[in-house]
């Protein structure tokens, strides 16, 4: 870790948060609508105009160079330009380099933005790139991406005895939490053995242990801790992050129950000066009910093997002892294919204290992780109120 | 027989490319695999380097054909036959991603004995697939 990457910590900070119309937006409204629509409302949350705007950092599945494609619909041209595309995790890998964008001098304004219509195109993922180099996978037919995260939870359930229902439990405590988020897309009752006995999709998963396919999207501002606070909203400090990235497909993941959060969450502590006992509220990119599990482990919330049992009887449920996926998660609020900006949106709504409903008690400290590929890129941010600086 | 390709990074052609020499070897019944000659880690799928240790000093083995499944997972489209895809850990210390079809008891479970096999479709090269072992 070098001297400069450790003082990035809380020199930027998260000025203004806004997601799009979420869940099913109808025929004729375009991701770049959605995208569009973020930008609005994030922006007037900042106190910010468009012409404020100098750095852009956007990915997406919907256009071969989303960031031309971006900046030209929001009129915007950028002096400082970030396509990173790391898949789910890439916005959350976004907040890091803005930082050290503008603690280098290239931007002062960032904007973060991400919009999809998946679902009112037709109900499927939308895959980014073309196939034009050979798979070494797809001949087998796997679900991709389920069948990926079904070999993880298979492989955890045979060396640690997780069960399927301490992979069910996971999805009905998001979907508590969806039940207190009127934005959420579904909000129903639902029980550990209504998603036992949902139709499997790839064992053991079942189709309510996989995230939502809807429509939404989002943006963030960020900008330098100085200018944050001459801006109308309390800051959320980026008090320090890690990415890391292992492999791309399945098959090559070294060990299927450890995941590079590890290394991502490790960096992002270190920088931070925090570990996981001082952090307040937790948002997880839950794609799948066993990326909690993998991720509590991995992110020092309990020990390598015990996620399982750490879920169980509503531990991270509204009342529990750990807050997680305060939002609902991509598993009952909103996964527009790529979760990631959407969970850095709902940390900073938790510690500004303006969650409503299912606002947590203590919210001086969040952690917002994003996940990508098939638990391949993973990266880690720490933010932070006044108090934690 | 194809063995004994070796090929540097400045030799790369149409006929030394990775991807073709395995799908020679499979044209003729074998799983291959490269191995560095460097740091002999056992490299899959194949490539130019080793991922390992950076060298382009790979050669080609065939593999016995023989492994275990490191982890299963159950697909049943509508209206289809299921089939498990697993991954398979090779004897020589490579994984790689297949089909798997089940024993007698008509299930694959995570460290059952597996061996190759090769499927013909079309034009498409002959693609290796594993079963259960009865007994080993």
């Amino acid at each position: 870790m070098s001297a400069a990457e450790r003082s990035l910590r809380g020199r930027a900070a998260i000025v203004g948060v806004a997601e799009s119309s979420l869940g099913e937006v109808g025929p004729g409204i375009s991701s770049l609508d959605l995208i569009g629509q973020a930008t609005v409302r994030a922006l007037a949350d900042a106190g910010l105009s468009k012409s404020d705007v100098d750095g852009l950092f956007t990915h997406s599945a919907f256009f071969a160079q989303p960031v031309l494609t971006t900046a030209e619909y929001l009129g915007i041209r950028p002096r400082f330009a970030d396509g990173t595309a790391t898949g789910g995790s890439s916005f959350v890998g976004h907040l890091w380099h803005a930082a050290a964008a503008i603690e280098a001098g290239l931007c002062e304004v960032a904007l973060i933005v991400y919009g999809s219509t998946q679902r009112s195109h037709g109900g499927g993922l939308v895959a980014s790139g073309a196939a034009l180099t050979r798979s070494w996978e797809t001949p087998y037919a796997p679900r991709i991406p389920a069948s990926a995260y079904a070999l993880a939870a298979a492989r955890h359930m045979r060396e640690f005895g997780t069960t399927r229902e301490q992979l069910a439990e996971v999805a009905v405590a998001a979907r508590q939490w969806a039940k207190l988020n009127p934005a959420a897309f579904v909000q129903d009752d639902m029980t550990v053995d209504d998603v036992l006995s949902s139709r499997m999709v790839s064992s053991p998963l079942t189709v309510r242990d996989c995230c939502l396919v809807t429509d939404g999207g989002g943006a963030v501002i960020v900008t330098s801790a100085e200018r944050a606070r001459n801006l109308p909203r309390p800051p959320a400090y980026i008090l320090g992050a890690g990415e890391a990235t292992w492999h791309m497909n399945i098959s090559q993941m070294p060990d299927l129950t450890t995941t590079a959060a590890q290394e991502s969450g490790r960096r992002a502590y270190e920088i931070a000066g925090f570990g996981p006992q001082d952090i307040d509220v937790v948002e997880l990119y839950d794609a799948f009910t066993i990326n909690p599990i993998l991720f509590l482990e991995d992110l020092g919330f309990c020990a390598k093997g015990e996620g399982g049992a750490f879920v169980s009887d509503g531990a991270i449920a509204p009342g529990g002892s750990l807050p997680v996926n305060t939002n609902g998660g991509g598993l009952s609020y909103c996964h527009p294919g790529m979760y990631g900006i959407l969970l850095v949106i709902e940390a900073v709504r938790q510690l500004r204290g303006e969650a409503g409903d299912r606002q947590v008690a203590r919210h001086s400290l969040a952690l917002a992780h994003g996940n990508g590929g098939t638990l391949s890129s993973q990266v880690t941010a720490i933010l932070g109120d006044e108090s934690t600086l | 027989m194809t063995d004994n390709v070796r090929a540097d990074v400045e030799s790369l052609s149409p006929e030394t490319a990775p991807g073709t020499v395995f799908d020679r070897y499979a044209a003729e019944g074998v799983l291959a695999y490269q191995s560095c000659g460097d740091c002999r880690q056992a490299v899959f799928p194949p490539r130019v380097l080793c991922p390992s240790c950076g060298s382009d000093d790979l050669g080609w083995e065939p593999s016995a054909g023989r492994g275990t499944v490191y982890s299963a997972t159950v697909i049943a489209p509508r209206g289809k036959e299921p089939y498990t895809v697993a991954l398979i850990d090779l004897d020589e210390g490579f994984r790689m991603m297949s089909i798997v079809t089940a024993g007698d008891d008509g299930a694959v479970a995570i460290d059952d004995p597996v061996t190759v096999s090769f499927r013909l479709a079309g034009d498409e090269p002959p693609l290796p697939v594993f079963a259960v072992e009865a007994d080993r």
